[in-house]
């Protein structure tokens, strides 16, 4: 099938060929251009009969020499960036932001800086078990979700909550999730930072890494078969893209021609493994290629960057029906979690050059001062305010009770069978015998 | 999980899960009769080898299922008709109309009839689209829905099972093919983690009406690596229903419940019953998932067992019947969860439980089954759980060899022999 498609194809362009069918909705049955082999002699004819060999999957020259392919480029794929580090525009030729997108994303930053740092601490204090931040990244987590809309869907690794705060997930719901209690849209269930909610199109964290990949080409699938004017997003790592599911997921979104994009967040780390150890091609961006996917490498700390590359992708993958990787070079400043101290495998003074040199929060800033549309009382405003906000919802999500015993229990199908049912008659009669060896704040 | 299917003046309730398929609620489109559910009286027709028995009036009460319209599948074909007989025979069709097909078509009908009814419904794996699967079962399918809705996927089952869970959580309602079973460990990370697990910690935000299904068991020769019996390493996750088809009849009709689950389902086929013929009702059907199948009623043993096994196990019924016992058999179906409410009524009649299966022995489906039984029915029972299985070996290549790793007919019939002393 491969072989005759690529014949037809490149006969239609040698000799102005329109083909003879009408196109076909997706919903309808169809099928690729031709599944008949072309007969290669008459192909022959039209090429230069020496030069050319005729496997499966197209004609190749061929060359008398033995000529391997080197594993490296002489120069690394460039990078694309719109502001220096100082903030300012290198050229003019950018999709410009309304002041009020880059207000709304630059308080978004912040909220997300600002918020990290605290729950960070709350886990420090012993309040919550677990966090994971995403300091350094924060360009890359609201610039992207701004160049989309509400109806693309978007398949997160665990080091991307700032698409549900563009798209409107309270602070008060983050804590919620985080403390686990019963306003927890998860019901408890899943570990902080693990967000998901069905509104806002945002699925559900999982830990398993790269797992998500596979799950977005199916998505864009769906969408596809649906006509939507949507595509579906998935952020990962580069430990991610180490995955076989990273790779097959490529492989398919290109052989299906799904709107999907892949957004690669290299920030040089995979907990303590350095990318010197996670792989040996440039990045992750020349991957790409090798699967039929178009590909683009970005500067991951400039926000307006991100903003174009999202949303051109986000373009071509809806129109052309095609995937699209970005590779957004950036710099994991926080510890991988907080079971992590990096400080045990890299220099801290690096860690603090990123953190203050390249941060990709106050680059924005100046972008945006220099626009006057910012100023330092708005941005005390702000912190402070956020600070204030987010110590609140902190508070009340500390006192909310837990998930009752029922969600134990519930959602593993949709309606609980017998065996589970039992085992929950069990646990609650266990809990009333022995109430003082249980928690209080569960209701049983 | 859905309770018994009642026919077709009930919704199906498909679950919104998501903001992107508000519209695509359908309802089916024919009348149907839900066998299952019927309290009415209905013909059975049963047949053997050599004589052809009259019909039947039968009073089905809830719990049993309508039996299989011929019980010896493996050692006859069905005949056409003689004189008189043949008149009767034509009345019954007219009153209760049937057409004979294999197992393999089968479940293409009930796939074709739900991919009819439900636009969302998509075929994925490998070799599923032109060439119309490995073992036929979506064969004309690709020709016509279309190569999207059947979709030809590259070989990389975790991930072609991840993009299925990915399209059912966004509202799509996909089959995902194993070519073989075995090949299915390798989407084990994506069935234990995601598919499993993700309607749990999402809060029920997201349901995933996914169906997994492809051949497994031992076949003829296959090898080791494609003689996997995955069962008893699935049936531990939480989440996930799992179903195992042994006729045509139960093979359509679980194939269309499985589609119309909100659960995740794994059905498991079997390699060699895919060309077992049977007479199957005209009229749609949808079979229960939770129910096991009363293949044959008796008074001394109960004998469990499901897939190819019931086949063996029938085979020996034959034997002990000329020696005089009168075996229970029935087919579980449905591995997880089982069927108790129907093995446990045939346990406080018989008191004596015999498995047959083609699991290893170690943490097979028999294990889990006789300590379900033993923990809800030890006061029934009059002798141990004796569970036959096989042995714990990779499944060797060589016929002599491979034939003595699967239980046979002569095993059943003296382990029940031995249990009824």
């Amino acid at each position: 099938m491969w072989i005759s498609k690529t014949i037809f194809n490149h006969f239609k362009s040698r000799l102005n060929f329109t083909p003879n069918y009408a196109p076909l909705s997706l919903l309808s049955p169809r099928r690729f251009a031709s599944t008949i082999a072309q007969n290669p002699s008459t192909f022959n004819s039209i090429h230069d009969a020496n030069q050319v060999i005729d496997f499966p999957g197209g004609t190749v020259k061929f060359i008398p020499e033995m000529r391997f392919i080197s594993e490296t480029s002489p120069k690394r794929i460039p990078c694309y960036r719109v502001l220096d580090d100082d903030g300012q525009p290198l050229a003019n030729n950018f999709v410009q932001v309304s002041e009020e997108v880059a207000v709304r994303m630059y308080s978004n930053m912040v909220t997300l800086q600002i918020m990290d740092t605290i729950f960070y601490e709350a886990q420090r204090q012993g309040r919550i078990s677990f966090y994971a931040t995403t300091i350094g990244e924060e360009a890359i987590n609201i610039a992207s979700a701004a160049a989309l809309t509400r109806e693309d869907v978007i398949f997160p690794q665990y080091r991307e909550p700032g698409p549900l705060l563009w798209r409107g997930f309270t602070l008060q719901e983050i804590a919620h999730q985080c403390f686990s209690n019963k306003y927890d849209n998860g019901k408890g269930r899943q570990m902080p930072i693990h967000y998901g909610s069905n509104k806002h199109n945002y699925f559900t964290v999982a830990s398993t890494v790269a797992t998500q990949v596979p799950h977005a080409v199916g998505a864009a699938y769906s969408l596809k078969m649906d006509k939507k004017d949507a595509c579906s997003i998935t952020y990962f790592g580069d430990g991610g893209s180490s995955e076989g599911d990273f790779h097959a997921a490529l492989n398919f979104a290109a052989v299906m021609e799904a709107p999907v994009i892949f957004l690669c967040r290299n920030n040089g780390w995979a907990i303590s493994t350095p990318t010197s150890d996670q792989f040996r091609s440039d990045g992750v961006v020349v991957k790409g290629q090798a699967y039929g996917v178009r590909s683009i490498r970005v500067d991951g700390n400039d926000a307006l960057a991100i903003y174009n590359a999202v949303q051109a992708a986000r373009e071509m993958a809806i129109s052309e029906e095609r995937p699209v990787l970005i590779e957004a070079l950036t710099y994991r400043v926080g510890h991988h979690s907080t079971s992590d101290d990096s400080t045990k495998y890299r220099p801290a003074n690096e860690i603090e050059w990123w953190r203050l040199a390249r941060d990709p929060v106050a680059r924005f800033r100046k972008w945006i001062e220099r626009n006057g549309w910012w100023n330092d009382m708005a941005e005390s405003e702000l912190r402070n305010s956020l600070r204030q906000q987010l110590l609140h919802s902190i508070q009340v999500a500390e006192n909310i009770e837990k998930p009752p015993i029922e969600d134990i229990f519930n959602d593993v199908y949709d309606v609980p069978p017998s065996n589970l049912r039992e085992q929950e008659q069990w646990v609650k009669d266990t809990i009333k015998k022995h109430p003082l060896d249980y928690p209080e704040n569960i209701s049983a | 999980m859905a309770t018994l299917f009642q026919g077709v003046g009930a919704v199906t309730p498909f679950s919104a899960s998501s903001s992107l398929d508000s519209n695509k609620l359908l309802l089916p489109s024919r009348k149907s009769l839900s066998i299952s559910d019927s309290r009415g009286s209905i013909f059975v027709y049963r047949s053997d080898a050599l004589n052809l028995k009259a019909a039947t009036r039968l009073q089905l009460s809830p719990g049993h299922q309508k039996r299989s319209p011929s019980e010896d599948l493996l050692l006859h074909q069905s005949r056409g008709s003689f004189g008189a007989f043949g008149l009767y025979l034509h009345c019954l069709r007219i009153a209760y109309p049937w057409h004979e097909l294999l197992l393999f078509e089968a479940l293409r009908e009930g796939l074709e009839e739900e991919m009819e009814r439900d636009p969302r419904v998509c075929v994925m794996g490998e070799d599923v689209g032109h060439y119309g699967g490995s073992y036929k079962v979506t064969k004309g399918l690709a020709e016509k829905y279309g190569d999207l809705r059947v979709l030809d996927t590259p070989i990389a089952e975790n991930s072609f099972t991840g993009m299925g869970i990915g399209a059912a959580m966004t509202g799509l309602r996909p089959i995902v093919e194993g070519m073989n079973m075995g090949f299915l460990l390798l989407a084990f990370n994506q069935i234990s983690n995601n598919c499993g697990m993700l309607h749990y910690t999402s809060g029920g935000q997201f349901t995933i009406p996914i169906v997994i299904r492809g051949p497994g068991g031992v076949g003829r020769q296959l090898g080791a690596e494609h003689s996997q019996r995955l069962e008893s390493y699935f049936q531990s996750i939480p989440g996930i229903q799992m179903v195992a088809c042994s006729t045509p009849y139960n093979a359509k009709g679980l194939m269309k419940a499985a589609i119309r689950s909100e659960n995740p389902v794994i059905l498991f086929e079997h390699v060699l019953l895919y060309n077992l013929k049977e007479r199957i009702p005209d009229e749609e059907y949808v079979l229960s998932l939770e129910e096991a199948e009363m293949v044959r009623p008796g008074e001394h043993i109960t004998i469990l067992t499901y897939s190819r096994m019931r086949y063996h196990v029938m085979q020996a019924a034959k034997t002990l019947v000329n020696k005089g016992y009168d075996p229970e058999v029935i087919d579980i179906r449905s591995l997880k969860p089982f069927d108790l409410y129907t093995i446990g009524c045939s346990v406080k009649k018989t008191h004596r439980v015999l498995i047959v299966e083609e699991c290893m022995r170690t943490g097979g489906i028999g294990a889990s089954l006789t300590a379900a039984i033993t923990e809800n029915f030890h006061d029934y029972l009059d002798a141990p759980i004796v569970c036959l299985s096989s042995q714990d070996v990779p499944t060797p290549y060589a016929g002599t060899l491979e034939e003595w790793t699967v239980v046979q007919p002569a095993q059943i019939v003296s382990a029940v022999e031995q249990l009824c002393q």
